[in-house]
């Protein structure tokens, strides 16, 4: 599988992109331009880059947890319109009524962040029923965090997701840590994709810090789960360099252990490969960088100069007509 | 107009929506071979095959959730719940997910899907197999709830529930799947929330649902034999939401009011409708409203501590006298 020069620096001016958006929400958050909780993706961008290029983009389906922010981002939302959910503006794609944990977007399928860890398996679950059950050529990537495969509903969800031959890929974003609560010390394996054996189950272990490995290995994934209409646990090894939400210390984990993680950062990973396979240049980054910048600095205009909601809006959505 | 049981009726309801929308299918627990638990999926199977009427692995968080994921890209679920009390499971995927998505993602996710089953005690079956969640759920924005035993009407509104685009928690009744009515031969619907009035009176309003409908019209119609009181009865059918206006309208007429419910009665339905009913039909009151509940315990396996626990005839006619101070 051949990555040619321009899907790299598109997935590197993605994880770029979705770097400054975060560090920009972190920056909007510590001056409480809004509230909630705020789980940022700094750090794990080569996973969600890498893992939304390998579906057909807009067609097939992608749920995932509340680390939400970025993944819409890659798969065609405008940056603003996160942005302005995160502000909770009408603009936002929830209209100011998910927040940082509920970005959604019908037109993307992009089918919801979510709030309950593991709560969106059986979700997805139905996804790939919908799918198979209407014969298309679809998949549906269901993204977890490592410590969602302690919930029941995980493990219901694989089981059916077996049983009826279901093409969920279900991907767990390790980045080891459930909070401040170690992975090893809530699961005795030592690969999480071992999960999938109860299930008999298929199942891969992917690097998700070197995007141009998680995007060939889970292109084939992908390929193979809609051929085969048969699910597959993926465990994604990453790192968040931030801590699990805006409100965490970090007393959990050693500074040599993220400093160590920092010259592991997904983005100097890339880029350094560019530069080292002349597919870029210094001026080139600089450039991206710039564009980047800019992109962000839009979405924040966009978002502040949003209106809020109305009042009369708090019925509308409570059900359907 | 045929004779038909619940069973029977709810039966003909979902085979009729199967037959006219291929995107509805049936999925719970011993719903295909085995007939249903209660045989109310009985001969399915063989009509629609295994893709549409689907035997689950016992897992009710993960089934329900399976329905709430097929019915936000566009398919109509029916989760059959072997009782509301193993749907206990799934309230995480009723509560935080069923009932919010179409509010949280801004009207872009619509969860038409039906969750049903037997819902309340039946006989001898103990704490965990006996008790009433419809006071929890029916707290819930984003759910419409539809409890109810009478066929004619479990059938117009099972109909209605599955061509409604939300969540829709219906509790049916497992002492009553052998309880028989009148059915009509053609097709006809009953719209959600509507309730129905079972019996016309001019001295008391009665509001009940699901089986102590059964329960107040034996007892309207023994205080109407033996003490002449006559008691106006609405079926609510719908739970969430109630119709109110049918109550105040009723309330207004006679001038009292009794909730008879099976169930807790702390912040329970009941609590609601007094408060309702106190707030918009205070000067038509002539009586402190009254209301009959199950005692504050675990159902006792006993089959007389039971029976105790439940509204009886005996609590339902002291509140009755109650309400027109008949000592």
């Amino acid at each position: 599988m051949k990555i040619t020069k321009q899907q790299c620096i598109e997935f590197y001016k993605d994880m770029l992109l979705c770097r400054r958006f975060e560090e920009k929400v972190s920056q909007l958050y510590v001056q409480q331009r809004f509230g909630g909780f705020c789980h940022l993706y700094i750090g794990q961008e080569a996973l969600g880059t890498g893992c939304l290029n390998a579906i057909r983009k807009g067609k097939d389906y992608v749920i995932s947890g509340y680390r939400d922010h970025t993944q819409p981002i890659t798969l065609g939302m405008d940056p603003g319109v996160v942005l302005a959910e995160l502000l909770a503006k009408s603009t936002g794609c929830a209209q100011g009524k998910g927040g940082s944990m509920h970005m959604f977007s019908k037109s993307l399928r992009y089918l919801g962040g979510h709030g309950i860890v593991g709560g969106q398996v059986p979700l997805a679950a139905g996804v790939g029923w919908k799918i198979a059950y209407e014969k298309e050529d679809l998949v549906i990537l269901c993204f977890i965090g490592d410590a969602a495969i302690n919930q029941g509903q995980f493990h219901e969800a694989l089981n059916m997701c077996a049983i009826w031959k279901l093409p969920v890929i279900v991907i767990i974003e390790n980045n080891l840590y459930g909070m401040g609560t170690a992975i090893s010390r809530t699961c005795t394996l030592s690969s999480l994709a071992d999960r999938a054996k109860g299930y008999n189950m298929r199942q891969a272990v992917i690097d998700g810090r070197n995007v141009l490995n998680t995007y060939t290995q889970m292109l084939e994934i992908v390929e193979e789960t809609r051929k085969t209409c048969q699910p597959i646990l993926v465990e994604a090894q990453t790192y968040r360099l931030r801590g699990h939400s805006m409100s965490d210390p970090g007393h959990y984990r050693s500074k040599e252990e993220v400093e160590n993680e920092r010259n592991n950062d997904c983005l100097k990973i890339l880029e350094n490969h560019m530069i080292s396979q002349k597919i870029a240049q210094s001026e080139d980054i600089e450039s991206w960088e710039d564009w980047a910048i800019s992109e962000v600095e839009k979405a924040v205009e966009f978002a502040s100069t949003s209106p809020e909601p109305e009042l009369s809006d708090l019925y509308s959505n409570v059900l359907a007509p | 107009m045929a004779i038909l049981t619940l069973r029977d009726a709810l039966n003909q309801a979902m085979t009729e929506e199967m037959i006219r929308d291929p995107k509805v299918f049936l999925m719970g627990e011993e719903v295909g071979e085995y007939n249903g638990a209660y045989k109310v999926s009985k001969g399915m199977l063989e009509k629609f095959g295994p893709e549409r009427v689907v035997d689950s692995p016992i897992s009710e968080a993960g089934f329900a959730g399976l329905g709430v994921g097929a019915a936000m890209v566009g398919l109509r679920p029916i989760i059959e719940m072997m009782t509301w009390n193993f749907a206990i499971q799934a309230f995480d995927q009723i509560i935080n997910h069923a009932a919010k998505m179409y509010y949280m993602s801004a009207g872009q996710f619509s969860v038409p899907m039906v969750i049903r089953g037997p819902h309340g005690a039946a006989r001898m079956l103990g704490a965990q197999h006996s008790q009433c969640v419809d006071h929890m759920i029916v707290n819930i924005p984003g759910l419409i709830v539809v409890s109810t035993v009478i066929p004619k009407d479990a059938k117009g509104l099972l109909k209605s529930s599955i061509r409604n685009n939300n969540p829709v928690m219906f509790l049916e009744s497992e002492l009553l799947y052998g309880y028989e009515g009148e059915v009509p031969d053609e097709e006809y619907l009953i719209p959600l929330g509507k309730g129905d009035i079972k019996r016309k009176g001019k001295d008391i309003t009665l509001v009940t649902w699901n089986k102590m409908l059964l329960l107040s019209l034996d007892v309207a119609q023994k205080l109407w034999e033996t003490e002449n009181i006559d008691v106006e009865i609405i079926d609510l059918m719908t739970i969430q939401p109630i119709d109110e206006d049918l109550i105040f309208e009723s309330v207004r007429k006679t001038h009292r009011l009794l909730v008879v419910e099976e169930g807790w009665g702390v912040a329970s339905i009941g609590c609601h409708i007094v408060d309702r009913v106190v707030k918009e039909c205070f000067d038509d009151l002539d009586a402190p409203p009254e209301r009959v509940f199950n005692h504050f315990v675990p159902m006792p396996y006993n089959k007389t501590l039971e029976a105790e626990v439940l509204p009886t005839e005996a609590r339902v006619i002291q509140s009755i006298k109650n309400l027109l101070y008949i000592s």
